[in-house]
């Protein structure tokens, strides 16, 4: 708890400043809106903001599960081939160049304004840290522990099971946690790019109306949106990895 | 103590009498002949150990019997079968480190060569778990190794190598790891288990006085080659300290350190 205090503190004293200097300056809300005015649009549209949140919500969660699953698919499968670590590696790599903003529209026109291209954009955003990380987790398995496996009847599938996947669970949580936090916005770029509900279609509705403050209502549970999932994830590592020494990470 | 037995559905190939016999092997590595035409006869049941300073070609030696790797030149033959994969399915191998399993229990790491060779884990743990009281491990079964003492996890360790029921038990430096009391502790704990179960060991070490209790036989190695063989045949009965400053010890641990030299 003592870790958390400083940053709450930083954290008040921004939003203090925020709301002095807007009410001091006598900023109109539609140009920027004091913290009390996203305050009392998160109560006023709380109706419209929390069926937003559900579909958003529902594209981040089943986006990111979609991610972690074929992302640690595809390190095995690279783990296990040369070959195929060869020739899909720079590909991958080459995959992360391609901005997102452009894939999403062309995946709303092929798959329609339904949930399926906002999760393939959440996947996409999310899945190459996990890869990269649990490759790697996966290579750096101690030559030691390998050898001693081979002499107590360890074979490929053994070692791989009970010496390199656990190894290599760390490296993969710390990949999962950096994608936890890519998520949300794949979400809203999801959004954008084409569909009638959520948080980043509230968004792009209150732009030209100048709704200012309901925008950074959006934006403010949003961010509570990827700091939850950070969090489940985190959790989720404390679970699955019970023998790591106390948390080197925050 | 009393007698250890572990139940097995394989019989070790080549029964438990298998011996290691080694010819004019060579290895190079990095340039250097880390091994320059090794001998070696190991008789089935025997305890054989090789001293010699660091980077002598002590741990490259128990990797070729092993299996883990092969000769530049010459033969290596364990139980008669010269192939890698047939030394590999004889011998067991106890490395430098603990090489626990971080995220294993200390049962569950001993039983680990139980569940690679297919047994259920419910079986495995069944047939470990009567050794860690027999072996003065009762009660850390649940410990990860995090918990466990150094001379805790090297007694896990070494459980582990003999589950693995293999006839030929490759030991590189077990206790080198250990502050002084402990290790002395640990030599004792050795011998009862080595004399309870007996199998063909081959131990690895700097230290000459652990070689001289635990072993039949005593090779120096150094740079490469076989210096020197010396017959353990002193009495190695009663309290340790009485053992090694019994003038016959003491003449071998002259002898040996005068060939490392």
């Amino acid at each position: 708890m003592k870790r958390w205090w400083p940053p709450l503190v930083l954290l008040a004293a921004a939003v203090g400043i925020w709301e002095l200097v807007v009410r001091a300056a006598n900023v109109p809300d539609y140009l920027f809106p004091a913290p009390t005015a996203v305050a009392s649009s998160l109560a006023d549209d709380a109706g419209l903001l929390g069926r937003a949140t559900l579909v958003t919500v529902r594209e981040i969660v089943a986006g990111y599960l979609l991610a972690v699953a074929v992302a640690v698919a595809i390190a095995v499968v690279l783990h296990f081939s040369t070959a195929f670590r060869r020739a899909l590696l720079p590909l991958l790599v080459l995959s992360q160049t391609v901005p997102t903003v452009l894939l999403a529209p062309i995946l709303a026109i092929l798959l329609g304004y339904g949930i399926e291209p906002k999760l393939i954009v959440v996947a996409v955003v999310c899945f190459f840290p996990i890869v990269v990380n649990a490759v790697d987790g996966l290579r750096s398995a101690d030559p030691e522990l390998v050898r001693m496996m081979r002499t107590l009847h360890g074979g490929r599938l053994a070692i791989f099971r009970r010496v390199e996947l656990p190894g290599a669970l760390p490296a993969i949580f710390s990949g999962a946690r950096v994608a936890a936090t890519y998520a949300a916005v794949g979400a809203v770029f999801g959004e954008w790019a084409g569909s009638s509900s959520g948080l980043g279609f509230v968004i792009l509705q209150a732009q030209p109306a100048l709704e200012t403050a309901r925008i950074f209502a959006a934006v403010l549970i949003l961010s509570a949106l990827a700091l939850g999932l950070y969090a489940l994830v985190t959790l989720t590592e404390r679970f699955l990895v019970p023998w790591q020494p106390e948390a080197t990470h925050a | 103590m009393s007698q250890l037995v572990i139940e097995s559905n394989t019989a070790p190939p080549g029964g438990s009498d298998v011996d290691v016999v080694v010819r004019g092997v060579v290895r190079v590595l990095g340039g250097t002949r880390a091994l320059d035409g090794v001998e070696l006869d190991v008789a089935g049941r025997a305890r054989v150990g090789i001293v010699g300073r660091s980077g002598a070609g002590k741990s490259t030696l128990l990797s070729l019997v092993a299996g883990l790797d092969e000769p530049d030149a010459g033969t290596i033959a364990v139980g008669g079968e010269a192939a890698a994969r047939e030394r590999l399915a004889r011998c067991a191998l106890m490395p430098q480190r603990d090489s626990l399993l971080p995220w294993r229990t200390a049962l569950d790491n001993a039983a680990l060569a139980l569940e690679n060779a297919g047994v259920s884990r419910r079986d495995a743990r069944r047939r470990a778990a009567p050794l860690f009281a027999r072996l003065g491990l009762a009660g850390s079964e649940r410990l990860r190794p995090a918990k466990l003492s150094g001379g805790m996890r090297q007694r896990v360790a070494f459980l582990r190598t003999l589950l693995a029921d293999k006839p030929v038990l490759l030991l590189d430096e077990p206790f080198g790891a250990l502050d002084a009391i402990t290790r002395a502790e640990l030599q004792a704990w050795l011998a009862n288990a080595l004399a309870a179960e007996p199998r063909t060991v081959l131990l690895v070490t700097h230290d000459v006085e652990e070689a001289l209790l635990l072993c039949d036989r005593v090779l120096v190695l150094s740079r490469g080659r076989m210096t020197a063989e010396l017959d353990v045949d002193v009495p190695r009965q009663g309290p340790r300290r009485e053992v090694v400053t019994s003038p016959g010890f003491v003449q071998l641990r002259e002898q040996a350190l005068e060939a490392i030299e």
